[in-house]
């Protein structure tokens, strides 16, 4: 057996000399790796700059105001997304005043009231998790049964639509806004329970102020999400020929990304350029959303 | 020489049953008066970004010394000790300057390679770190990593273990997590996996502050065994620490720049344990050992 | 909300009744009926997640029974010619099967070195200044609409770089374009997922591995990913369940050739891309077109929640608490 330490002698063992000349940091492979990891994050952000460089290059003879004001027209020359931009805006406006209510109050129940020994209340939270990985088109099939089951014949309506999306949006909500209240301290609720509030007094004056940052950031990713979102309204037949704007929740529409559908599988060209634009119009949507959100979160969010 | 004082001191410090506690640091007579430094520091100034956290140090490390860096919080004792194996490396803006030498060394040299001065000279950390492996895995990471040729790891393990007075506690359950052992067990685990790797200098960084007086107990006596083979650096908040472990002392404190006003430490004074203690040659320290500040 | 509050308060309270045998507590509250009611609604509100998965269960069932009245369930789970518009009709789900599993497979094999390599650089390498950049892109990365990706993978992908450029021999639409593209989209997920759990490890952990002479790599392939290895794992599963369920890239860039793919230059139609494709079609409620549907649903939605239940089982089981 090998002795342990080396100083035995009061001599330091002649060994590896700390200049060695080499790094430790600096040896083939931890240098293979850092190259790798490099690699990795330019690979993945290159091909992220390449769509959105082609998509700008495809799209940019379409960037005219025809794109906001027009009607789909047979002819690209004559095509424009007004209806699809303002059938996205009735249907994420709808999806939003049915789902962040829903959200915040299950996530409040969830994280505030709910006894966590109850197996009700284990299993809610399991099938939170659970709803959060299922499939957006499966949303699709739900809402279509059950506007089937009550009978109504043109699904394609703006309140069916936003019923998807609010389903498969809700568990988003709901694990944002958990983890807003999860950061306020306890000792906020003991204080305000201290003093004789009552545990919902002490969420809804309390708890939730602190937590607003927290859930608007969520709420916003979570609408930006089903904003760019196709596949459940496609189940629903949003892929249909709209030239008129939706007036109601009962009205005809179509979306955004229903639209770049639609135009991407055409066979014209121009059809193509449209839909690249289209895409171009999107994204920027999306990132001042999602840029709102973020910002909210850095500017707005306590540190305790 | 040194390794006769080695055996001289084995055999005053008893090995005592349970329950008795003795002071078991060694008569004076036997500490050269000057230390022979293994480890020695040269006119350090440690910066984070443009903040100096400390200044000035001379100080030499005694071979086979145990040597005891005390001081009221923020004099930069923690500070000085993380730059005696580079672990300030890892701190953004983290910066020496002067001179910390090791057998003769600047471990701070252009050539030098961080990594071998850390295998070299060991850590244990404030609070028990051990990794979330078996008991087994965190003794057999350092050799691992470092590349050593082991001939029997199990041997390997046995031996730190048994070092660290852990083996008898853990022999049956090696694969079990290091996070089923207590605090103090914790502790001794991260000196066992330290001594793996077999270092000249095991830096210590308050390591008992996070136990309780019995497992505290268990790891001075430790610190006095693993003495004869190693040098030993402690940072202690606890004075009874440094007095019941400490062969040399050395004294800290802080004062404020007056231009902006943060605080700085420096060495005030060092020593044998004995003479810091009994007879200060500093008001301050005088001050702070009989508790009228800090 | 305080109106509904204070009508628990002391104007609106009755006399509660005591039981005589006892005398009445000096803390004897009074009863809050609005607090009660509150508490009801959000209680109700947290069962809404309930109805829905009982509702997808129930919705895809009931015409799934509806199916498999007329078609065997082994026929459907191994046969292997999907035809079910034809004349002759067949329902062997195997085809679209093999079609997902393609398209999974090729999207795991950009996604988890790319993901887990940025996670890697962003949690153990990047200085904070860095990392509180190339963040916020990854998240804005993660939010890109899938149907972008799939007018990306046909247009770009397929046409251009395999045809135009690389001459490969492949016809309008891939299975391979749809997969690799499918993989980017899934890299912000595992990256992000990931790069919080390997965040999370303590710090001490990583002190711990250097005071003993570890280089950054051994550091961090050694201790920092086996203790996050939970939530990387989950990062994985989630990012297998996204493309499993993934619809709008494969039905833009795979085809809707409903066929065994053996080359990932061909053509083929995943479960996700006959969803989709089936229901631009009008079928009648209770016809078999319709009922066939919310069978290839039904398997989806099973697929994806065996996947997600073993993911949770092993995120339990690993879960360090360090």
């Amino acid at each position: 057996m090998r002795t342990l330490g080396g100083t035995i002698d009061g001599a330091i063992r002649p060994e590896r000399p700390l200049a060695s000349g080499t790094n430790g940091e600096r040896r083939p492979a931890p240098l293979t790796f850092l190259v790798l990891l490099w690699l990795s994050l330019v690979v993945a952000f290159g091909v992220l700059v390449t769509l959105i460089v082609t998509i700008i290059i495809d799209g940019q003879g379409q960037f005219t105001g025809r794109l906001l004001s027009e009607y789909p027209a047979s002819s690209p020359d004559r095509a424009g997304a007004r209806p699809a931009i303002l059938g996205s805006a009735w249907v994420i406006a709808t999806t939003a005043i049915m789902t962040i209510p829903l959200g915040i109050a299950a996530a409040v129940h969830l994280e505030e009231f709910a006894d966590k020994r109850n197996w009700f209340n284990r299993m809610i939270e399991l099938n939170v998790q659970n709803l959060a990985a299922v499939p957006s088109i499966v949303y699709g099939l739900l809402a279509l049964a059950f506007l089937s089951l009550l009978g109504v014949r043109d699904k394609n309506i703006v309140i069916g639509g936003a019923l998807a999306l609010s389903l498969l949006i809700l568990p988003v909500i709901i694990i944002a806004t958990r983890e807003a209240l999860r950061a306020v301290p306890t000792e906020i609720r003991e204080g305000s329970l201290a003093l004789g509030a009552t545990q919902w007094q002490t969420t809804w004056r309390q708890t939730l102020p602190s937590a607003v940052p927290g859930i608007a950031t969520g709420s916003i990713l979570a609408l930006s999400r089903a904003l760019g979102e196709a596949a459940p309204l496609l189940v629903l037949g949003a892929l249909v020929f709209v030239s008129f704007d939706p007036s109601g929740i009962l009205s005809g529409y179509t979306t955004l990304p229903i639209q770049i559908f639609n135009w991407t599988g055409r066979p014209q060209e121009g059809f193509h350029q449209l839909a690249a634009a289209t895409s171009v119009l999107l994204l920027g949507v999306l990132v001042l959303m999602n840029g709102l959100a973020i910002y909210i979160r850095n500017r707005f969010q306590k540190r305790w | 020489m040194i390794d006769r004082a080695g055996e001289k001191i084995e055999s005053i410090v008893p090995h005592e049953g349970p329950g008795v506690r003795i002071n078991a640091r060694p008569a004076d007579g036997f500490l050269p008066d000057e230390p022979r430094g293994i480890l020695q520091c040269e006119n350090v100034d440690v910066y984070y970004g443009s903040f100096r956290a400390v200044t000035g140090v001379d100080l030499k490390f005694g071979l086979h010394e145990i040597t005891a860096l005390i001081g009221p919080s923020g004099c930069g004792k923690s500070t000085l000790l993380r730059s005696l194996n580079r672990m300030n490396d890892l701190v953004d803006g983290a910066r020496v300057e002067g001179r910390v030498l090791f057998d003769g060394e600047d471990i701070y040299g252009s050539k030098v390679d961080a990594i071998e001065v850390r295998r070299r000279i060991g850590m244990v950390f404030q609070k028990p770190n051990p990794f979330p492996k078996s008991i087994y895995d965190n003794i057999a990471y350092g050799p691992r990593v470092t590349g050593m040729r082991v001939d029997s790891m199990d041997d390997l393990v046995e031996e730190a273990l048994t070092k660290a007075a852990l083996w008898g506690e853990v022999k049956d359950k090696l694969k079990q997590s290091a996070y089923s052992l207590s605090g103090g067990q914790q502790q001794r685990l991260c000196i066992a996996r330290t001594i793996a790797v077999k270092p000249d200098v095991i830096l210590m960084d308050e390591p008992c502050s996070a136990l309780d007086p019995i497992a505290t107990v268990r790891i001075e006596d430790l610190m006095h065994e693993l003495r004869r083979e190693y040098t030993i650096v402690i940072v202690t908040h606890n004075m009874q620490q440094a007095a019941r472990v400490a062969d040399r002392t050395a004294f800290f404190t802080a004062f404020a720049d007056e231009g902006t006003g943060d605080r700085t430490g420096v060495l005030v004074e060092f020593g044998k344990t004995t003479q810091i203690f009994e007879h200060p040659t500093d008001q301050r320290t005088e001050d702070y050992i009989s508790g009228r500040f800090g | 909300m305080t109106t509904a509050v204070s009508a628990g308060g002391p104007a609106t309270t009755p006399d509660r009744p005591t039981p005589h045998t006892e005398p009445a507590s000096r803390f004897a509250g009074r009863p809050r009926y609005g607090e009660l009611v509150i508490r009801l609604l959000l209680r109700i509100a947290a069962a809404v997640t309930v109805v829905t998965t009982v509702g997808i269960l129930i919705a895809l069932a009931i015409p799934s029974i509806g199916f498999f009245a007329e078609v065997p369930v082994l026929e459907f789970l191994f046969g292997t010619r999907w035809a079910p518009r034809f004349a002759d009709a067949s329902f062997g789900v195997v085809p679209l099967v093999t079609a997902t599993a393609w398209t999974t497979l090729l999207a795991l094999l950009v996604a988890v070195p790319l993901g887990l390599g940025a996670a890697i650089f962003l949690a153990e390498y990047a200085s904070p200044r860095l990392r509180k950049v190339l963040k916020p892109i990854l998240e804005i990365l993660a939010g890109i609409p899938t149907v972008v990706y799939g007018f990306f993978a046909l247009q770009f992908m397929q046409t251009t770089v395999f045809r135009d450029w690389a001459n490969l021999p492949t016809g309008a639409f891939s299975v391979l374009a749809a997969g690799l593209v499918m993989g980017v989209m899934i890299v912000p997920t595992i990256a992000s997922i990931s790069e919080d759990s390997m965040s999370a490890v303590p710090q001490a952990m990583r002190q711990g591995s250097a005071a003993l002479g570890a280089n950054r790599m051994q550091t961090t392939l050694r201790v920092v990913f086996p203790a996050a290895l939970s939530g990387i794992v989950a990062a994985m599963v989630l990012g297998v369940s996204r493309a499993v369920g993934e619809t709008m890239i494969v039905a833009i860039a795979a085809g809707n050739q409903a066929r065994l793919v053996a080359n990932p230059l061909e053509a083929g139609q995943t479960m996700t891309g006959f969803i989709a494709n089936a229901a631009l079609g009008d079928s009648r409620v209770g016809s078999i077109e319709y009922d066939t549907l919310f069978a290839v649903g039904l398997l989806l939605f099973l697929i994806t929640l065996l996947i997600n239940f073993i993911s949770i089982r092993f995120v339990r089981r690993f879960r360090e608490a360090y």
